[in-house]
């Protein structure tokens, strides 16, 4: 099936503006009739469930966490853009656009790229008025850096704590319209099921976290803003309660599952110490503003960073690409510190990782300078690894970060599914192949505040409120499919706990669906997966009860869901024979070992529908047009 | 590294808790504290026995989410350091650690080491915010604002609401955290034209969630893993008496 984006035709410039006059309308007075489900309170979650509150509707919000803000957005650490051009250094909307475009690989839809470029700047606006404290110079004006893949200084910040400041800036907004009685929060629920009435979305099933209780929701729509599932890999940067789960449940409804394939390594991680890590922590990728990453020349030189001399290190991204140097795209950072570490010129006592080095920054703009920019970054540096990187050159290595795949959206952000909408990371929309630095908070922000509030109008206006609530049979039926799998999990008591499967399956993922895949790993993925999940409901051994805080049980649910979606990711990226952005295709690159896209045969998003787990899903293609940016090789050099 | 853990257990918020002891052996002093309580669950998951609940995500020191007293202190030994960033090189091969959650009458406990802080969400919700509708806002660069400005809001915003201030304090007060909202707002052109009635409800939420008064022990700042300073706390407590006169 061809599947239709809904995007504006005509002029780019224009096309929001356009669509914003002739989407319907809801009257204010009839706004109140309508009740919205909005699951997840992240940046797109929170942004978007404060802002429909206060337009009026009654929103009913959930997250998983004991408070909205401690949704995983608080994490981000580095910026957020905005084409506002205040550094005078020839920035546009349609740079920005340019730039995500490009950035992304081709492999998004250009008007839900420019809508983005466009309210970037009503997102700064937006959270200056919301007291959000962005860094700013001496004379009170507000301060920029420059992140991968942009040659101008756009990106906005919060010391290193961007992510964390806007959140809590949705957050105050979210608390306000939760004072006022437009939004009522959920928190310590779990999505566990959408609930679809002759095939439009009708609301939600949830597990209350404290009680076990199952708990039934409706409402007019469905909004998901659930973030991303880059947990599938085990050890990456999200938050460990970040899952697959609210998205793939949706899937499982009939939603279409786009791009899966698409995911992000960030190259400025601190690398792996021992077996027993839990999680990634990633270090902004801002650091890279400052800091030179290097390797040694020779292989296998295992002198500290500092003993080694300057005309024995190779700086090797300022060498590969001059213009773009430390400041690539993500994708191609990453790509080549797992050349060098593949090379065995990798440091540290693993191997694994490259140096991240700040001296000659250090010589040039002194100690203070850098501890006010990257302070609390150095010192999250020296807790996990008890060096000083003042003193000595920081370690990085690439790690699972961002998934640029999601459920398939139109410009409308609804899915296939009417009546579902998803924001956020959890969509595919924005990012093609790859996402560029301070482009998530960006995406997270615009869906919440600026995009959704307008599209969901056009679907309300066409629906008739309350027409369907919980007493309907289907969400009596969903309650009754919940029970049933949680009671299987809890009486299979075998003898691996979930942990130990997650692992299992996070190295599958990581080995053969990681920064270089190739057909034969693919195909290897796609035979373990199976087998592991066999083994899952054979072998997995859960504690305690279903009426009752059960953190095993949250997990099992969790990682039974991984178990399923990482085996559609794996079947995406094997039939995309291509390279495109993070995702590297090992027979697939120019001679220079870059990455080398297929435009006659791919350019197009992948969506997949989920058909069973014994039965191999069904792609439908979205076909992409690139009238304002014609296709081009990507070239940092 | 083998240790001693002495863990706070309690099925839920009715029942009687105890502390309970646990060995666990092995410990390497890279891992961090939750990764050693992830050792020690899934030897109890193998032995049969139920793991011990405690709160935590991010596992980055920013989400505020994981709340444990070790040794007495909120957070651990390791100052301006959260639980999921404490590391086990801290500590010492035979230690007896012991681990228990935030205590306070606000905070209702929910199961183990969890408790439910959703009284400092109240407070927020109470007037934390600026009254700013989405859209329709002026350019950013309209009002300027100066560094040393900037600066001390932001300062003031770090706080990551995990509520270590209460836990620690003999009063369980929960000045530090409230100052923290009040001040990095009214100091801002944004938020001062709601600075009065914001301390004003505020404070009066605080004391309505069964929060104690701040008599000043400082324990907060000494418990705050991001650093907080007590400073707010004077400015709280300046813009209270300012809308007094008001």
């Amino acid at each position: 099936m061809i599947l239709d984006g809904k995007a504006p035709t005509g002029p780019i410039e224009t096309s929001w503006d356009r669509y914003r006059f002739d989407t319907k309308l809801v009257n204010p007075a009839n706004k109140r009739k309508y009740k919205i489900i909005m699951v997840g309170s992240g940046l797109a979650g929170g942004a978007g469930a404060a802002t429909l509150g206060e337009l009026g509707y009654n929103v009913d919000c959930f997250c998983y966490q004991d408070s909205p803000r401690r949704a995983h957005s608080i994490a981000a650490q580095g910026g957020i853009n905005a084409a506002k051009n205040y550094p005078n250094d020839a920035d546009s909307v349609r740079r920005l656009f340019y730039d995500t475009i490009k950035g992304g690989d081709f492999r998004a839809r250009e008007a839900d790229v420019w809508r983005l470029s466009q309210v970037s700047n009503n997102i700064i606006d937006q959270c200056v008025a919301q007291g959000v404290p962005f860094a700013r110079d001496y004379a009170g004006y507000l301060d920029t850096r420059s992140f991968g893949g942009a040659q101008v200084s756009r990106t906005f910040y919060a010391r290193g704590q961007t992510g964390q400041q806007l959140l809590l800036g949705a957050y105050s907004a979210l608390s306000r319209q939760i004072k006022a009685g437009t939004v009522k929060m959920y928190t310590r629920r779990e999505m566990l099921d959408l609930v679809v009435v002759d095939g439009v979305a009708r609301g939600i099933t949830v597990r209350n976290l404290v009680t076990g209780e199952m708990e039934s929701h409706w409402a007019d729509a469905v909004c998901l803003a659930t973030g991303g599932y880059m947990n599938v890999f085990y050890l990456s940067t999200n938050a460990m309660g970040s899952s697959v789960t609210a998205s793939w449940k949706a899937a499982k409804k009939g939603a279409y599952f786009a791009n899966p394939c698409y995911t992000q390594i960030h190259p400025t991680c601190i690398p792996v110490a021992g077996e027993h890590q839990s999680k990634l922590t990633l270090m902004s990728e801002s650091l890279r503003n400052d800091g030179r990453i290097w390797v040694p020349k020779k292989a296998g030189d295992k002198r500290p960073g500092n003993e080694i001399p300057e005309n024995e290190r190779d700086y090797y991204l300022e060498n590969k690409y001059p213009a773009f140097g430390n400041l690539v795209p993500r994708d191609v950072a990453s790509r080549n510190a797992k050349l060098m570490t593949d090379a065995n010129r990798g440091v540290g006592t693993t191997g694994l990782a490259v140096f991240l080095d700040y001296r000659d920054a250090i010589q040039r703009v002194g100690e203070k300078t850098i501890k006010e920019r990257y302070g609390n970054l150095f010192d999250m540096y020296e807790k996990i690894t008890d060096e000083n990187a003042y003193k000595q050159p920081m370690r990085i290595y690439p790690a699972p970060h961002y998934a640029m795949g999601g459920l398939w959206v139109d410009y409308n952000l609804q899915s296939n599914i009417p009546g579902l909408f998803v924001l956020g990371e959890a969509n595919f929309s924005v990012h093609g192949a790859n996402r560029l630095g301070a482009s998530a908070l960006m995406q997270g922000l615009s869906d919440g505040y600026f995009v959704i509030p307008y599209t969901i109008a056009g679907y309300m206006a066409t629906v008739k409120p309350g027409e369907i609530t919980s007493d309907h049979a289907a969400f009596k039926e969903s309650i009754d499919q919940v029970n049933a799998q949680t009671q299987k999990l809890l009486n299979i008591n075998g003898k691996k706990t979930v942990l130990e499967f997650h692992r299992d399956l996070g190295k599958i993922m990581w080995d053969n669906v990681g920064m270089g895949r190739s057909k034969e790993s693919l195909n290897k993925a796609l035979s373990e997966i199976p087998k592991l999940r066999e083994e899952f409901w054979q072998n997995v051994k859960v504690t305690g009860s279903a009426n009752e805080l059960n953190q095993q049980l949250e997990n099992a649910g969790r990682v039974a869901d991984f178990l399923e979606f990482g085996e559609i990711l794996a079947a995406d990226a094997l039939h995309r024979e291509e390279s495109c952005g993070g995702h590297f295709r090992l027979e697939s690159q120019t001679a220079e070992g870059e990455a080398m896209r297929d435009d006659e045969n791919f350019t197009y998003v992948g969506a997949w529908e989920y058909k069973g787990n014994d039965k191999a899903p069904e792609l439908h293609k979205e076909p992409l047009q690139f009238e304002n940016i014609h296709l081009a090789q990507r070239s940092y050099k | 590294m083998d240790l001693t853990l002495h863990i706070w257990r309690q099925k839920g918020p009715k029942d009687n808790g105890k502390l309970e002891i646990y060995n666990v052996t092995g410990i390497d002093t890279d891992q961090s504290f939750l990764e050693m309580l992830d050792v020690l669950n899934e030897n109890l998951i193998k032995d049969g026995k139920e793991p011990v609940a405690f709160d935590h995500d991010c596992r980055e020191g920013i989400c505020g989410m994981c709340s444990q007293v070790i040794n007495g202190r909120p957070h651990g030994p390791h100052e301006e350091t959260t639980v999921c960033q404490l590391h086990m090189r801290r500590f010492k091969d035979g230690d007896e650690i012991f681990i228990e959650p935030w205590r306070a009458r606000a905070f209702p406990l929910v199961k183990d080491l969890i408790v439910d802080r959703s009284a400092l969400d109240s407070i927020i919700q109470a007037g934390g915010y600026v009254s700013c509708r989405t859209g329709g806002t002026p350019d950013a660069n309209t009002h300027p604002i100066g560094k040393p400005i900037a600066d001390y809001a932001m300062d003031a915003a770090e706080c990551i609401g995990c509520g270590a201030c209460v836990a620690g304090c003999p009063n369980s007060s929960a000045m530090l955290f409230t100052s923290a909202k009040v001040a990095q707002l009214a100091v801002q052109p944004q938020g001062k034209v709601e600075a009065v009635q914001r301390v004003k409800s505020m404070t009066a939420e605080l004391k309505a969630q069964g929060f104690g008064n701040c008599t000043n022990h400082y324990e907060c700042q000494a418990s705050c893993p991001k650093g907080i300073d007590v400073k707010f706390i004077a400015k709280l407590n300046r813009e209270y008496i300012k809308a007094l006169v008001k």
